[in-house]
């Protein structure tokens, strides 16, 4: 068990700038994020891409502004809890008792959801008899690769994912790539070398094939593709692989008793805090009147979340506003002189 | 202006009137019509404004651009009549546009 003053869901821009907001004010927090990697949407989507609005930055790209933030707020020292994701709030004796999906559990009077537009999942096969087989011989992620050796593998999906693990396993399993085009978005070396596993005969290349069943009786005996045009085949199948990309769902956050609109939480203005004593939320998941979902926006958001949590955390003192130029409390939170 | 057509998944119609220059998913959205999420917003990161445009209207938009096909790669149930709606800017040609809705969008 963890205690802290505040724990704060997400760790993309407007997570870290509020852990440094925090940081500022002298609390501690702690970082739940369910990616592998800090940054959020920044980094999954559009690592790559120049943002043009972030004050006083002219132009960055989404790796960028990650980046300087985790610098901004490395004097802080903040523990992450990548690949973790909050399952559970309950509230006793003024506090939250935060449980995770890999069983770590936090004791903090303030929580700050600033999940984005939810977690980033997995996209799953549409079809319900995948549901069945998955987590056992359906599956969108690879941890143990040996599991497919001299089995036959399906793998669904045109991005680098696919294809890779297409290349990789064909050396030691019978595989299948089955994509809804011609075209593949991986890249152009992978594209070349599944093209010539297929001419091989290495690798059973399907295009403009989608799924259409899986069938099997306890274990997953085959899967059917079938083509627009509606023609379908049989394919033999240990293992159907899907690599869609990933999407976002709200997940949890929608059993919390919070006030929901839509996929958005409603807050107030004055420090973004939700219907529940808190529990505040920021960046794009919350929601009130003349909400702009732009990163500055979340920033100003975590900035006044920050100081709403210091409410709950030190009850018996009260908040002194200062400035970062001036202040000799905060210089030497930030370790400089 | 162009008059579009939403139809959801289960057979509803809105009949919106969209101006130029806006896309037919921000069309969607400023009229709260459901079946249209636009995760990202309109920056073409994410696949969940997808929408099925009929061969005669299909053949008629401006043509997908780079990496939108990509991106319907990731959608709910894509077909070769799948478009990102925040990705058909709307013009007085688009008049009588009819989109269908997929079943979900995540």
């Amino acid at each position: 068990m963890i205690k802290t003053d505040v724990v704060i869901i997400g760790a993309g821009p407007t997570g870290l700038f509020c852990a440094h907001q925090l940081g500022i004010i002298g609390l501690k927090c702690e970082i739940v994020d369910n990616l592998d990697k800090i940054g959020g949407q920044c980094i999954e989507l559009y690592p790559d891409k120049p943002i043009y609005d972030i004050p006083a930055l002219p132009k960055c790209t989404g790796e960028e502004l990650t980046n300087n933030l985790i610098e901004q707020i490395k004097p802080f020292n903040f523990n992450f809890h990548l690949n973790d994701r909050v399952q559970e709030l309950k509230n006793e004796d003024e506090n939250w008792i935060v449980k995770t999906t890999n069983g770590k559990e936090f004791h903090t009077p303030n929580v700050v959801i600033a999940g984005g537009v939810g977690s980033f999942e997995p996209r799953k096969f549409p079809t319900k008899s995948a549901e069945k087989f998955d987590g056992t011989s359906v599956l969108y992620s690879i941890k143990d690769k040996t599991i497919f050796k001299d089995k036959y593998v399906a793998i669904f999906g045109g991005g680098d994912s696919a294809l890779d693990w297409a290349i990789e396993l064909s050396n030691t399993s019978k595989v299948s790539l089955i994509h809804r085009r011609n075209e593949f978005r991986g890249a152009p070396a992978s594209v070349q070398k599944i093209k010539e596993l297929s001419e091989k005969n290495i690798i059973n290349l399907f295009t403009k094939y989608s799924i259409k069943d899986v069938k099997g009786n306890g274990s997953l005996e085959e899967v059917e593709i079938k083509s627009e045009e509606g023609e379908s085949k049989i394919l033999k199948a240990d293992y159907v692989l899907g690599f869609f990309g990933l999407i976002m769902q709200l997940g949890p956050i929608a059993e919390w008793g919070l006030n929901l609109d839509k996929k958005t939480i409603p807050v107030n203005t004055e420090n973004f805090e939700t219907n529940k004593k808190g529990i505040f939320a920021i960046g794009d998941i919350c929601n009130y009147p003349g909400k702009l979902k732009l990163i500055l926006s979340g920033f100003h958001e975590g900035a006044l979340a920050a100081r709403g949590c210091f409410k709950y955390a030190r009850p018996n003192e009260k908040y002194r506003f200062e400035f970062t130029t001036a202040s000799n409390t905060i210089k030497d939170r930030l370790g400089v002189k | 202006m162009a008059k579009i057509k939403y139809i959801e998944h289960n057979g509803k119609e809105h009949v919106i009137e969209v101006q130029n220059g806006l896309t037919v998913m921000e069309g969607a959205i400023q009229n709260d019509i459901s079946g249209i999420d636009a995760d990202c917003g309109g920056s073409m990161s994410c696949a969940t404004c997808h929408v099925y445009v009929k061969e005669d209207w299909y053949n008629k938009l401006p043509k997908k651009e780079m990496g939108e096909d990509d991106m319907l790669d990731q959608a709910y149930e894509p077909n070769s009549n799948s478009r990102l709606s925040c990705q058909i800017s709307v013009s007085d040609d688009l008049d009588g546009l009819i989109v269908h809705m997929p079943e979900k969008q995540v």
